[in-house]
């Protein structure tokens, strides 16, 4: 049976409907938030771990020219290293049908027996190449399902030079390739890159390497040092053209995936502590209004009977429900949108995610946290209803007290009328609740900016570094360098407008104690495809003698124009030089070093070469082109920037939509909320008031701006709040998201993204504004001047 | 002063005819005025009298515009308020009419300078707020917040508030009803010479029958009618009241 004050309970929440369904969805929002992002980051953290030690996964990687077999004892001799992987890796072009560029195939050698020792695949489809067969090959998965690929279908690959039809075995993914990117690549295509795996024994006979091996991958001894162990193997491997060894901070689809769940974790306290602390605020302010509504019902239940606890139990139950409602609704938000989410993520990141259709004790967490915020919230409000004498409830509540503020001291303010005074004094009465009213503004309005922000971050990159920097439309990576002259082929390629010929190298720059594994890049005194910038956006020009760095390999190395550098080649005569830094650069993407190209000429000692070949076409006959570039031997990658281009921004924005959307009806439940429960407890304060100044003859309008007038001024000092937040909190979003070494993403929220959060914001603030001013236009004018306060 | 013979020669400022006022309860109809035909004129001072539930402040909200009537009307410089809307009620409440409440209505957050502006910075011709607050003798506290005030006080700001609009006619819903003896006679002396030095035509409802005497005229309603309409031949100054 519903006891008399659970009917009365329940008929207060109906009375509260409008406060109490505002309030119990940013609960809800609250709740998912944390459901989503906490369960999205254990399944995806947890998968993470199982795959990489279900399919051992390597801690330290490293690329060389080429050693003889007997090496790969010797890296396995160092100390600290427990097991050793040696391969072959080499890149291929896959000249796949219907394509204007071929697509890239990096290839990875597969022991000839048993699976490998270190990065297992896993294999989805089909089975593993066997040895002796020398077409057989395992496709990247989602590459093979973009291409219609199965066991059994042909794949035309370009091996060194040559072309072949590979067969299709297995379909497969591996945790070297949980984000697989293309080595220089912007982001996942699965149309033009997919890892492919074969027999030692058939990559060694296609590229003359039988014997042999150029790539290393180890999994350390529990406790080893990792820094010791780099520096060894770099030893061993130096004399075989070791290109710097690295451990898995420098592995790009480890260094994304683990960047992605940073940010996870890190917006995991945030953003729903920001939802609990705004219900719990709000909690706090609607049931102190209605404590002190309701003194003489307390009185009159304390006086015949009740005890303090029931009534305390009273007010708490009423909280409950809200709560439970929003947390109810909040579960299964979270448990769908945590769900979504891991499918968004599943589009990027390949790895076998165990998934639990909710994750009960990430569940139980967020409802105990929803729970104590709401408590917490109305702490004081119950004390006061329990406190409460009997008979001192049964008198009016003492007046309250209004001070003239300080700022009416300014002349100016002097001026202002006496609607605009009632609006400054009510604030003034009460500071604390507007500075968090603004602050739950301004959290919401931050809210939106951080869900938007993404776009406007990449535009200008873009821009910039395939604009400005890159002004080539192709560029072809050759497999060794040739003689420069060989330029003069590809001038004469049909639609070849303009050609540009680089040699880079790789080398590690060492200044004192710190170095880098990074290239030079020589570019020809007078590129047109190529122009570097400042980070004032000042055009640099080579100086003929002397490096330019980018502005982090600078500040990494601790160098500054003028300084020496030491620069360890890693190809030729393997010498040490030193360098002179002329200036720095600034570029989006890595750590490279930039020299005349006939400087660095000099400084490997060697005769004009090149090793990529930047080209300019003519559209029009663009297929023709890379029909031919695909029939020259040493090419081994082809890249069309505006494919690039492309696939970056149909990612982007896809992903962007979404989260846009989700973070700004999360943030409007919450301006919704903030403005609707203040300005419903304005109104039932300040009822009174209003209704006399409608008596006195002022119009709806004019009392409408009095009581919206202190929501306003709420909104309005959240908006500067909230954009100092939002932009704080993307560039801690930033720095969380990407190693600053390997990818930089400036800085940068446009004027749009602020406009829209301000007019959102202001929008549910209106909305909310004119559901109240609803009420305000049925305000019982007589009945209101009948009661004594 | 206007003499209550005058008044019956005089054209009335406000003029209500046939009132009738039907709340709907629930499923009950209450019919708290029932064809009640009543006018002030130019600078009296009239007493509506009438025990609770008479109908006197429903009829009072009517003529201050603050309600309408279900059927008559309410005739105001030719015009009839009954069927104005909101906004013509409005203006009519804002240039011509002061209220005078029981609990009055002061607005907490303002001065008892501020409380008396609010009024004049949306009246025609108002009087200076000082000026309002010194024919209540009140000069002193005008920068006194409500809650500092004593009920006395209070009420007598809220009749400067009233006045200081210069409005045509002055209502007070049971101005002494919430005070003690003393200042109630305060407050109602403080009526009387707003209604002498201004001639504002003022209305006054009580239950309370010893205050009639002050009045120009006295209208008595009972069961939402007009039980007599009189003047009053011995008029008292308020000092001279008792109960």
């Amino acid at each position: 049976m519903v006891s008399l004050l659970d009917r009365k309970l329940l008929r207060d929440l109906l009375r509260l409907k409008g406060q109490a369904v505002t309030i119990a969805l940013v609960v809800a929002v609250g709740v998912a938030n944390y459901i989503t992002l906490r369960s999205a980051w254990r399944a995806l953290a947890r998968s993470q771990a199982t795959y990489y030690d279900g399919y051992r996964f390597a801690d330290v990687f490293a690329h060389l020219k080429r050693a003889p077999n007997s090496v790969a004892d010797r890296v396995a001799d160092v100390d600290g290293v427990a097991k050793v992987s040696a391969r072959i890796v080499e890149e291929v072009l896959l000249p796949i049908e219907g394509m204007i560029e071929p697509a890239h195939g990096q290839l990875i050698s597969l022991p000839d027996h048993g699976r490998p020792a270190l990065n297992d695949i896993l294999l989805k489809a089909g089975r593993l190449p066997e040895a002796g067969r020398g077409r057989e090959v395992l496709v990247y998965e989602p590459f093979a399902k973009t291409h219609g690929l199965q066991p059994g279908s042909e794949l035309p690959a370009i091996l060194n030079g040559k072309r072949q039809e590979l067969v299709v075995v297995g379909l497969a993914l591996s945790p070297e390739f949980v984000f697989a990117v293309e080595p220089g690549g912007i982001t996942v295509d699965d149309e033009r890159f997919s890892p492919l795996w074969m027999s030692k024994e058939a990559i060694g006979a296609a590229f003359q390497m039988e014997g042999a091996f150029n790539d290393v991958v180890l999994r350390l001894e529990p406790g080893a040092d990792e820094t010791a162990v780099l520096v060894e193997v770099d030893r061993v491997l130096a004399p075989y053209g070791g290109l710097g060894a690295y451990g898995r901070d420098l592995q790009v689809s480890h260094s994304i995936l683990t960047g992605e769940l940073q940010q996870i974790e890190a917006l995991i306290v945030f953003l729903p502590g920001v939802f609990l602390a705004v219900a719990a605020f709000l909690l706090n302010v609607v049931f102190s209004r209605l404590v002190t509504l309701q003194r003489a019902q307390i009185a009159i239940i304390k006086a015949v009977g009740y005890g303090n606890a029931t009534i305390a139990l009273h007010y708490i139950k009423m909280v409950c429900l809200i709560i439970l409602a929003g947390s109810a609704v909040g579960v299964v938000l979270g448990a769908w949108l945590g769900d979504a989410m891991l499918d968004l993520y599943g589009r990027y990141f390949r790895l076998p995610i165990a998934r639990t259709p909710i994750d009960l004790p990430v569940a139980i967490n967020a409802i105990i946290a929803s729970f104590v915020a709401a408590l917490a919230g109305v702490a004081i409000a119950v004390r006061r209803a329990v406190v409460l004498p009997p008979a001192e409830a049964m008198r009016p509540p003492s007046p309250m007290r209004y001070r003239a503020s300080p700022i009416e001291r300014i002349p100016v303010l002097r001026q202002i009328t006496q609607p605009t005074m009632m609006v400054f004094r009510e604030i003034w009465r009460r500071p604390l609740r507007t500075v968090l009213s603004s602050l739950g503004i301004a959290f919401a309005l931050s809210i939106i900016i951080l869900g938007r922000f993404g776009r406007d971050a990449h535009k200008p990159i873009l821009d910039l570094q395939f604009g400005r920097q890159q002004r080539e439309d192709i560029t072809v990576n050759l497999s060794t360098e040739v003689e420069a002259r060989s330029l003069g082929y590809l001038a004469h390629l049909p639609g070849v407008d303009q050609v540009d010929g680089l040699r880079s190298t790789p080398v590690r720059f060492r200044a004192g104690p710190r170095w880098r594994d990074s290239a030079i890049i020589g570019l020809p005194e007078d590129a047109e495809l190529r122009r570097l910038f400042s980070r004032q956006f000042q055009p640099v020009s080579i100086p003929h003698s002397g490096i330019l760095v980018t502005d982090v390999l600078a500040d990494v190395l601790g160098v500054q124009p003028g300084d020496l550098i030491e620069v360890e080649l890693k190809e030729g005569d393997r010498g040490v030089r030193l360098v002179q830094v002329s200036g720095t650069v600034d570029e989006a993407f890595g750590m490279q070093g930039y020299m005349q190209k006939r400087a660095l000429h000099r400084l490997l000692r060697e005769k004009p070469t090149i090793n990529t070949a930047l080209l300019r076409i003519d559209p029009a006959v663009e297929t023709e082109l890379q029909r031919r570039l695909i029939d020259i031997p040493v090419v081994e990658s082809i890249h069309r920037k505006r494919s690039v281009l492309e696939k970056f921004e149909e990612q982007t924005s896809q992903t962007m939509h979404v989260i846009t959307l989700i973070l700004t009806l999360f943030a409007t439940a919450i301006a919704v909320a903030v403005v609707y429960n203040n300005a419903r407890v304005s109104l039932s304060v300040r009822s009174r008031d209003l209704a006399t100044l409608r008596v006195l003859g002022f119009t709806r309008a004019e009392i409408s701006a009095i009581l919206l007038g202190e929501q306003a001024v709420q909104v309005i000092l959240g908006i500067p709040v909230g954009m100092v937040f939002g932009t704080w909190g993307a560039r801690t979003l930033l720095e969380l998201q990407a190693d600053p070494e390997q990818f930089r993403m400036p800085m940068l929220i446009s004027s749009q993204t602020y406009a829209f959060a301000v007019v959102v914001v202001l929008g549910a603030a209106v909305v909310s504004a004119l559901l109240v001013r609803r009420s305000l236009d049925r305000l019982d004018l007589v009945g209101v001047l009948k009661t004594r306060e | 002063m206007p003499s209550a013979t005058a008044n019956r020669e005089r054209e009335p400022v406000l003029r209500g005819e046939d009132i009738a006022k039907i709340y709907r309860m629930g499923d009950v109809d209450v019919h708290a005025l029932r064809g009640v035909d009543v006018s002030l004129y130019k600078g009296e001072l009239m007493v509506l009298l009438g025990a609770s539930g008479s109908g006197k402040s429903t009829l009072l909200n009517i003529l201050g515009g603050l309600d309408v009537p279900t059927t008559g009307r309410v005739i105001y410089l030719g015009k009839d308020i009954a069927v104005a809307g909101d906004r013509e009620l409005t203006r009519f409440r804002r240039q011509h009419v002061g209220f005078v409440f029981q609990f009055y209505n002061l607005v907490p957050s303002l001065t008892a300078k501020e409380n008396v502006a609010l009024v004049t910075e949306i009246s025609e011709r108002p009087l200076d707020p000082r000026d309002a607050l010194e024919m209540v003798g009140l000069t002193e506290r005008m920068n006194h917040f409500p809650a500092q005030l004593s009920g006395g006080e209070q009420q007598r700001v809220a009749i400067a508030r009233a006045v200081a609009k210069q409005p045509d006619i002055l209502l007070c819903d049971e101005p002494t009803g919430a005070l003690d003896f003393k200042t109630g006679i305060r407050v109602l002396e403080v009526i009387a010479e707003v209604n002498q030095r201004l001639g504002t035509t003022t209305a006054v409802i009580t239950h309370h029958a010893p205050i009639a005497s002050m009045a120009d005229r006295i209208i008595t309603l009972a069961d939402g009618q007009v039980q007599s309409d009189r003047f009053n031949d011995k008029k008292l100054s308020p000092s001279d009241l008792s109960w």
